[in-house]
């Protein structure tokens, strides 16, 4: 197989979302190596400041521990999307002016491109690919959205479908009007509130029946 | 405008458990310090590369800085306790449900979920020529883009200038002014009280600051007296959107009754004038008469007769006099 043939079969099997995630992960994969050789005296130096922080910090995503390297000024997006290689969670704005990045922060949404990543050590952060079950059943929220074909280019669906997951925990019976305000601070561009609401209401119904 | 730019400039980052620690850290940093607290206001400094501190500080470890307390009858609110906290709190719906309906009308449920009261009565202005980082009289330079004669002003001040011609856009701040709270500040040096209706800096006394914080010294907590406690409350934020927004003019407002007449009230006003603003010469046609919609009209008149519109911003005069106008005839009218 010449090299071209050989281009055109990967082409094929890999898509190119999955290359761009094997490149992140391969990324983190050599960072972390450069400080194990350092050994533990580096990685687990204590801070020789009162009060200040390392940078080999563990986070709790979407129920794991995962440990990651992390620049102070590193913002929770950047980590989760270009260390861990969770790209589901997407950057619209980087200034909490769109949403598209919303994750949840101890079960209460958050915009994770303006909160340090150092500042979500210790609290449980659940992203859009945490929210299916082991066996791949879905979120009832991600059910509603897919049976009520909520978005129409959905790039802003992973932020939504984050806030629909906090409105539902906290108010298992929303009004129209309720879930309108708790998704308030989510933007679509394609103007598709209509049937993203639509959905947030099923998605409450789902996840009543669930209960 | 919003750029994204790969990353923050580095920053040496602290992440202090008490208040003391905190202190310390600020009297070491001096000017290179910065108090971190939910971070909304402070990201788009660093974004955008136009505030470059050395050492940032985070406040977000800090119990002591949380949670509200009821006390003899008030409350005591710490400066990191969350704006939905706030907002959603019992103590504070039932008694000063003005300061909940006040931090429940700021920017978007996730904002409100990490913006702290503290960091939203401590935040910097949004004059945009002063964010775009251009050296204007507040950013320590000689001139004010935004008085200037082509400059886009609708956003700004109609009252209070004094060079500066930027408002404050804190909602919570006006509802702390109306129910006389105390801000609590602590130094390395020890604690001081102030009043929220003095915490708030004017351009006249110093041009640099929203608030009468210096760099060493950190807002711990905001105590709200009983004073005020269940009297007649009105608040009314109006923005461009419903969501996200800043306030154009934001009313907040509490008033005795007695026999039918106002006994006391204070009524606040944001939005019109580089810090907010208690309209004296509004409270002081309204006490002593009966809260209708004539009254109403005379303190707005009262409260807008020195007010000079710039350019842009005209439609803030009869806005703040509205405003006012329902503010005392209330929701019944």
């Amino acid at each position: 197989m010449n090299e071209i043939e050989l281009l055109e079969a990967v082409q094929r099997t890999v898509s190119r979302r999955m290359f761009i995630k094997g490149v992140i992960a391969a990324g983190a994969a050599t960072s972390s190596v450069g400080y194990l050789f350092r050994g533990p005296a580096a990685v687990f130096a204590l801070p020789s400041i009162q009060g200040s922080v390392g940078r080999l910090v563990t986070l709790n995503v979407n129920g794991q521990q995962r440990r990651v390297d992390v620049l102070p000024q590193e913002t929770l997006a950047m980590t989760l999307r270009y260390k861990l290689g969770l790209t589901g969670t997407k950057l619209g704005c980087d200034r909490a002016e769109c949403g598209a990045c919303t994750v949840l922060v101890d079960g209460t949404n958050h915009y994770s491109c303006s909160m340090l990543t150092r500042s979500a050590v210790g609290r449980e952060i659940t992203t859009i690919e945490g929210l299916e079950s082991e066996d791949g059943t879905l979120h009832p929220v991600q059910q509603a959205v897919v049976d009520e074909g909520g978005f129409q280019c959905a790039f802003c669906a992973p932020g939504f479908i984050m806030s629909m997951v906090a409105l539902v925990e906290a108010n298992p019976n929303p009004t129209r009007e309720e879930t309108a305000q708790a998704l308030s601070g989510n933007l679509c561009r394609c103007g598709d509130y209509d049937k993203i609401l639509t959905s947030a209401m099923r998605a409450a119904e789902y996840a009543r029946r669930e209960a | 405008m919003a750029v994204i730019r790969d990353m923050m400039p580095a920053f040496e980052l602290f992440r202090p458990v008490s208040v003391d620690d905190a202190l310390q850290l600020m009297a070491r940093h001096g000017e290179a310090a910065w108090a971190l607290a939910g971070g909304l206001d402070t990201f788009d400094w660093l974004k955008d590369r136009i505030k470059r501190p050395e050492a940032v500080i985070d406040l977000g470890a800090i119990s002591e800085m949380r949670g509200i307390t009821a006390d003899r009858g008030g409350l005591t609110i710490g400066a990191m306790t969350t704006l939905t906290e706030v907002a959603t709190s019992p103590e504070v719906v039932e008694s000063f449900s003005l300061l909940s309906m006040a931090a429940f009308h700021v920017a978007t449920p996730q904002i409100r979920n990490q913006g702290t009261i503290g960091g939203n009565v401590a935040q910097d202005t949004r004059c945009w020529y002063y964010r775009g980082g251009w050296p204007c009289y507040r950013a320590g330079g000689n001139i004010c883009y935004a008085a200037a004669p082509k400059a886009m002003n609708r956003e700004h001040c109609i009252l209070g200038a004094k060079r500066c011609v930027a408002v404050n856009p804190s909602d919570t701040a006006p509802a702390l002014i109306a129910l006389d709270a105390q801000m609590v500040i602590r130094s390395a040096g020890g604690e001081r009280v102030v009043a929220a209706e003095d915490f708030f800096m004017s351009p006249a006394v110093d041009i640099t600051r929203m608030t009468v914080l210096e760099p060493d010294e950190l807002l711990t907590e905001i105590r709200i007296p009983e004073t005020w406690s269940r009297a007649r409350f009105y608040f009314e934020k109006v923005r461009d959107r419903q969501s996200w927004d800043f306030s154009l003019v934001t009313v907040a407002s509490a008033m005795r009754m007695s026999g039918g007449r106002v006994q006391d009230a204070r009524i606040v006003v944001n939005g019109v004038a580089p810090r907010p603003v208690r309209v004296t010469e509004a409270e002081s046609v309204l006490i002593g008469s009966p809260a209708n919609e004539s009254i109403g009209l005379a303190a707005g008149e009262a409260a807008i007769r020195r007010a000079k519109p710039l350019r842009h911003n005209d439609f803030k005069r009869p806005l703040m006099r509205n405003l006012i106008r329902r503010a005392i005839r209330g929701q019944e009218a």
